[in-house]
């Protein structure tokens, strides 16, 4: 087994937290993994990213080769793009298709979501819409997850675990928000 | 024991832990924050009762790890490769003077600048001290090697440099721990002037350190930490240091490199290893995670016949990091590149946060010198030096930490009247403090904008050394006290604020003003966890 995911986004839209539930379900499984991350002076407002990579294998290096990424996960659309560099032929995107507009030359958003349907195996969700009816705009990130569930090799289970673990001290509130929102995710992307 | 997920900045914490220091020194600096954040936060650091708290700067934690080696118990400091440059009288003093209990110093570099004003390779520090240096490739060496690193520190009564990047500090994986050692009971050094650098004992003590090279080497030799891979295809061989030996197995897997492989972790350079994988191949491709200093020490000015590819031919990159694509190009295997970014996207450079206060300094400072020919603002280092991009584009220079008071001093003695610096609060107890001081013994024409949202922000928030402390300060150093002045950044007080910069800046004098105003993200961090707590 072997995934390496690039999970996309804004400093502050909670990337990390995508990367810690994906992390832990893995160690959990026993799969070896490396994540490398992005931390300073890019996390103010800038774009970021993180390698995920898991594999019942040794994993040398802690950056993903170029056209060797199973799926960029990005919870902002044209950050979804950034890194096609890293995708492999045959690889997927699933992304959140609600632009996060910081900056003043951001282009038209139809543009973006033509660019991604112009893609093979690409998956848009209005995570913000998804997340809203969850309970929380917050878990936007999680419903973005859940979308990839499906392609994760990774059981479901698993992945719930690996939530209550890290929201648990935050309370059972916001544990549910979270397991509810990757839920819908997951339902949406099984349906396309 | 199960394994942790960590960092690598956190496997090097937790291995600091377990190998018994007795104190943790560093100032705030990407990527090596989360070394000293994870000791700070850790249950077990506390009932050791590991000291850990944030020194000034990088010149003042060096000097205390190295009070504390002296009194017999392990130390370590940390910081990144430019605080390196303000510690570096203390640390190249310190291979002269030698350590008692144990020494690290870890320095951590960032090739391709990710969060930096340069990529200078801490490896050429290491080597201008001539202490033993660690280089580790993954998660799982570097907490080897602190343990390690404690054992070799005591053995020759020397400090030991750990030089990382920032793709090991900021990337998790698996660490199983080790044995944990206690600390040392104070226990000073059997010669009471060992650490007495006067002349007469300096030249002996030189000559000492000189005699141990010897020894260092044999570790490098024998550690295992560097590692000779025989392979079976000898038109090549490679010598891969740190990362470098990941991104060149990444391209192999589990077939395995067809070449000789030397995996250089550990330095001075193994020089029988060298020789051997050298004399065994046709030709030499370097890959080394920073400056070619390994590839110009091999090619040396009498070149001799063996071909060396890698920074200095073009093989490599001259510049930045490596990464497995660029390992592959030099192997002359296929770049598996994907597509092109489409031409839609545009880049998006970090900015300051919706409601920081640096926001409405700028706007005050920027209103106020519409009036004067541009080019007169000095910065400094962190959150503000975002005040150089659009909007506000107000910056003229950012340099190293505290250069924003005495260039702008210099600038101004120069006829640049007036001349405005701008630091943060934290900057400038780091190394602020004493240009002040020569801007008043001068009675320079400086107007000095001190930001103070109580706290280091760029880094996430650490203490700031300067809390409540800046008024005092400034008046202790010779600030006349009506020429103090601290402001709200609101927007509410623009029309007020400009007033008192205008009139500062027309003084020919020191002028000291504080836009004070926490930073947006430590209160929202603060606002957080006391929800958390009324949940709880």
């Amino acid at each position: 087994m072997k995934k390496d995911i690039i999970l996309a986004g804004v400093g502050g839209q909670g990337i990390l937290s995508i990367a810690s539930v994906i992390g832990i379900a893995a160690v959990n499984l026993g799969l070896n993994l490396k994540q490398a991350e992005v931390h300073g002076m890019s996390q103010r407002g800038g774009d970021v990213q993180s390698h995920l990579r898991l594999s019942d294998k040794i994993i040398y290096s802690d950056l993903i080769p170029y056209g060797k990424a199973d799926m960029i996960i990005s919870v902002e659309p044209m950050e979804s793009l950034r890194y096609l560099p890293y995708l492999s032929p045959d690889g997927w995107i699933i992304t959140n298709d609600k632009p996060f507009v910081n900056i003043s030359n951001y282009p038209p958003p139809e543009n973006v979501s033509n660019e991604l349907s112009a893609r093979k195996n690409s998956i848009s969700i209005d995570a913000d819409k998804i997340a809203k009816e969850a309970g929380s705009l917050k878990s936007a990130n999680m419903v973005i997850l859940g979308a990839s569930s499906p392609f994760l090799d990774i059981d479901y289970g698993k992945l719930e675990e690996a939530i209550r673990f890290i929201f648990g001290r935050k309370g059972d509130d916001v544990v549910n928000v979270n397991l509810k929102a990757m839920k819908a995710g997951r339902e949406i992307a099984e349906k396309r | 024991m199960q394994k942790l997920v960590l960092l690598g900045d956190e496997a090097i914490a937790q291995a600091a832990i377990d190998a018994g220091i007795s104190g943790i020194y560093a100032y705030p600096g990407t990527p090596s924050t989360e070394i000293t954040e994870y000791v700070q936060h850790s249950k077990e650091a506390k009932e050791k009762g590991i000291r850990s708290s944030w020194s000034a700067n990088e010149k003042t934690a060096m000097e205390a790890a190295l009070g504390m080696s002296y009194a017999g118990k392990r130390s370590m400091v940390c910081m990144k490769h430019v605080g390196l440059n303000v510690a570096a009288d203390p640390f190249v003093n310190s291979a002269i003077t030698g350590a008692n209990g144990g020494m690290i110093v870890v320095a951590a570099d960032d090739p391709s600048m990710h969060s930096s004003q340069n990529e200078q390779d801490s490896r050429f520090f290491g080597k201008f001290a001539m202490i033993p240096i660690l280089e580790p490739a993954n998660q799982q060496e570097a907490y080897d090697m602190v343990h390690y690193g404690y054992e070799i520190s005591e053995k020759y009564k020397i400090p030991v440099m750990l030089r990382i990047t920032t793709r090991l500090a900021h990337s998790r994986a698996g660490v199983s721990r080790k044995v944990q050692r206690p600390q040392n009971e104070l226990a000073l050094p059997k010669n009471l002037t060992q650490f007495v650098l006067l002349p007469a004992i300096a030249r002996r003590q030189y000559k000492d350190l000189l005699k141990n090279q010897e020894n260092f080497e044999m570790e490098s030799e024998t550690s295992g930490f560097n590692h000779y891979f025989d392979g079976k295809n000898k038109k090549l061989g490679i010598i891969a240091s740190g990362l470098g030996y990941n991104y060149l197995m990444e391209n192999f897997g589990a077939a395995g490199c067809p070449y000789p492989v030397l995996k250089i972790s550990q330095y001075p350079i193994p020089v029988k290893m060298i020789n051997m994988i050298c004399n065994e191949c046709d030709e030499i491709l370097m890959l080394e995670e920073g400056a070619p200093i390994i590839e110009e020490l091999l090619k040396g000015i009498l070149n001799n016949n063996l071909k060396i590819k890698g920074r200095l031919d073009g093989t490599v990159p001259r510049d930045g990091e490596l990464n497995p694509n660029i390992a592959a190009v030099a192997l002359g295997l296929t770049d598996t590149r994907g597509n092109d970014v489409p031409s839609l996207v545009v880049p998006r450079p970090p900015s300051l946060c919706a409601g920081c206060p640096h926001i409405d300094s700028y706007l005050d400072l920027k209103a106020v010198l519409a009036e004067y020919t541009p080019g007169r603002v000095f910065a400094d280092i962190g959150c503000y030096t975002l005040g150089a991009l659009p909007p506000y584009s107000t910056v003229n220079s950012t340099v190293d930490m505290g250069a924003s008071i005495t260039m702008a001093k210099g600038a101004s003695e120069a006829g640049l009247t007036p001349a405005v610096a701008v630091i943060g609060d934290s900057t400038f107890t780091h190394s602020g403090i004493t240009g002040l001081l020569d801007c008043v013994n001068d009675r320079s024409h400086v107007t000095i904008f001190i930001l103070d949202n109580a706290t280091t922000g760029m880094t996430g928030g650490q203490n700031s050394a300067a809390l409540g402390k800046i008024e005092d300060i400034c008046k202790g150093v010779g600030v006349e006290e009506n020429h103090i002045h601290v402001l709200n950044p609101m927007k509410r007080y623009h029309e007020e604020n400009m007033k008192i910069i205008q009139q500062e800046l027309a003084y020919e004098g020191v002028s000291v003003i504080i836009p004070r105003r926490e930073c947006i993200q430590t209160i929202g961090k603060k606002n957080k966890d006391k929800k958390a707590e009324v949940k709880k």
